[in-house]
């Protein structure tokens, strides 16, 4: 579908389910206007959570939920907001982390720019539940296109009575910056993010003090990812038990998978959590395109291990993942057909992560370069069974000596690569050329063929 | 061995914009307005680097000079910012900036030849500017936009998205 902001799929039903949670909302007329979203209901909610709830009743809610992080981590958000020291003079904050730059991820950019006022809306339970009167948003760089139709949702809620002082009569008080990054996949690390904000270089910090302790301008802070915060008022209104019908018991409810690759139908899916890969992929997804078959699939954006076709029955909740030896993450399922040689996918993502490193780490900064040379000497057929051994040396020397998960998430791929593809690495040592040199030729062919009809 | 290319480089010398440079009234109106968002003014100091990027084409010693000047802030301080994030240019530019995300998703679904398509029309390589000054050509890494690759953003505008060697065409034609 072709929205002013971008191209967006369809609306599908999850399956077992009446109607969707979070692309619910895109079924409403107008939504993204104050006006469509308050005629649906909308900020019902906040507002009476504002005026007839305590605080630490909203914490309850949402850990009763067992909502977990939807930006990588998985973290479970009440506990997040819970760690909060209550009786700290300092100011607290809240910051919505929509800096969504993980490869394979394109979720949040669509839940904000066709709902920006359930994310409004999000912001001020959330907000209340941890008492903070100044919440931010933390907008990657490249998404400036959004800022104008987010500034706008912000100043007609600001108008309406629903942000400022004394919301809705309830006393409280709640203010919103809207921040754009300037281009850094490292700002998506909640205290390289945190660093940003201030106006320094987006660094990691060492943790402890995590930010719910000590965070913005060394005050409580609390950092949500934007579809954990858009959960939030449907979580609230409706009730623990109503989330817990979806899921199993330690992922429950809904989530939004982004789908690429040679695909027939791409594009972003909620879904309930649990429901096996080989769905989002066959019945959502519209299966692979004709003429490429699956190689591999990255279930949770590029940080993660990598998964083979053999483990397609995957269920796709953050412990059913793990258990397979890979990572829900953000849920950016990116499907590897036949037509792609792995040393070359490696070599894409871990000049990504070398670009990125942000060179705070030695592991990392100089790891990820030399990884990255590395894969190059091999995909080129220059390398030997020493440079294979070197690269996993290196990888296994990165993996947890870093402050954050970047260069774990630059590390893991290539080790569980190495692992399921040695023939294919092989081939490159031995035959001194890459196993699928016709690759662009494979792909340009399936780009030509008609997409299936789904 | 040193890392180059990648933003954990450091000690990124600005380049000089031949002139001192400073803002108008409106724009100090603007950044002290910004800084009024902020617990703290530092923060204040991204949003002014953007202004200052509108206003002085690219953040040269002189551009980055006149933010510190306008918050108050240490100008190495702001230096490290205007060096570290990709969007800042450092350098002057053409017009209209083609920014095509290399990232994986993008690869599988053609950006390589896309770009290689790009670079053909253009005359230029991935980097550089036409003699005209109207297109910078620049690989980006990840937009977001993983389902409906390849694709590519000029400036800070909506994303071109699901694009082939005709429609990148037709986009190069159209951009004034």
């Amino acid at each position: 579908m072709k929205h002013p902001l971008g191209n967006y799929g369809p609306v599908v039903t999850p399956a077992g389910m009446k109607e969707p949670i979070l692309f619910g909302d895109f079924a409403t007329a107008g939504v993204e206007t104050l006006d469509g979203f308050r005629g649906a209901g909308g900020y019902q909610t906040a507002l009476d959570a504002l005026k007839n709830r305590k605080p630490e009743e909203i914490t309850e809610i949402v850990k009763a939920s067992g909502l977990r992080g939807r930006g990588g981590a998985g973290f479970p958000t009440g506990m997040k907001w819970s760690f909060v020291p209550k009786g700290s003079p300092k100011p607290k904050y809240l910051v919505v982390n929509a800096d969504e730059s993980e490869p394979g991820t394109f979720k949040d950019r669509e839940l904000m720019a066709r709902s920006p006022h359930r994310l409004l809306e999000g912001i001020l339970l959330a907000s209340y539940a941890i008492q903070s009167h100044h919440a931010f948003v933390y907008l990657r760089g490249e998404f400036a296109f959004l800022e104008p139709l987010l500034a706008q949702a912000l100043d007609d809620a600001r108008a309406a009575g629903l942000f400022g002082k004394n919301i809705g009569g309830s006393g409280f008080d709640l203010e919103i910056t809207l921040h754009l990054g300037a281009g850094a996949y490292i700002c998506g690390e909640e205290t390289a993010l945190l660093d940003s904000l201030e106006g320094k270089r987006g660094q990691p910090r060492t943790k402890p003090p995590f930010p719910a302790v000590e965070g913005l301008y060394k005050c409580p802070t609390v950092v949500n990812n934007v579809e954990t915060i858009q959960s939030v008022p449907f979580i609230v209104k409706n009730g623990a038990d109503w989330f817990r019908k979806w899921g199993p018991e330690k992922s429950p409810g809904t989530k939004v998978f982004s789908v690429s690759g040679l695909v027939n139908q791409p594009g972003n899916y909620e879904i309930e959590m649990g429901l096996p890969l080989s769905q989002l992929l066959d019945k959502y997804a519209g299966g692979m395109r004709s003429g490429a078959k699956l190689k591999a699939v990255i279930p949770g954006g590029s940080s993660v291990p990598w998964l083979t076709p053999d483990q397609i029955e995957t269920k796709l909740d953050f412990d059913s993942v793990a258990a397979a030896g890979s990572l829900l993450g953000s849920g950016g399922a990116i499907f590897i057909d036949d037509g792609v040689c792995v040393v070359d996918a490696l070599l894409n993502l871990t000049h990504f992560y070398r670009h990125e490193s942000c060179g705070k780490c030695t592991p990392c900064r100089e790891g990820t370069h030399w990884m990255e040379m590395l894969l190059h000497k091999i995909e080129d057929g220059e390398g030997g069974t020493q440079d294979v051994s070197t690269l996993k040396t290196v990888a296994e020397q990165i993996l947890g000596r870093s402050l954050c998960a970047l260069g774990d998430a630059a590390a893991m791929p290539i080790l569980s690569v190495l692992q399921k593809f040695p023939d294919e690495i092989d081939h490159h040592l031995t035959a001194k050329r890459c196993l699928v040199n016709e690759r662009r030729e494979s792909v340009e062919r399936v780009r030509r063929a008609e997409p299936a009809t789904v | 061995m040193g890392v180059t290319g990648s933003r954990a480089t450091i000690g990124v010398e600005l380049k000089s914009a031949g002139k001192p440079l400073a803002f108008e009234k409106d724009d100090r109106d603007a950044i002290a307005q910004m800084a009024a968002r902020y617990p703290d003014r530092s923060s204040a100091v991204m949003p002014a680097l953007w202004l200052a990027q509108k206003r002085f084409g690219f953040l040269s010693k002189e551009a980055v000079a006149a933010v510190a000047e306008a918050l108050q802030i240490p100008e190495p301080e702001v230096a490290g910012v205007a060096t570290f994030y990709s969007m800042y240019n450092l350098a002057p530019t053409g017009r209209h900036i083609l920014q095509v995300c290399m990232t994986l998703s993008c690869s599988l679904l053609g950006a390589d030849a896309l770009l290689a398509h790009m670079s053909k029309k253009l005359g230029i390589e991935p980097g550089e500017t036409t003699p005209d000054g109207k297109f910078t050509l620049r690989k980006v890494e990840c937009l977001a936009s993983c389902g409906t690759g390849p694709c590519l953003q000029v400036n800070e505008q909506v994303f071109q998205e699901l694009l082939d060697p005709a429609s990148v065409d037709k986009l190069i034609e159209s951009l004034p």
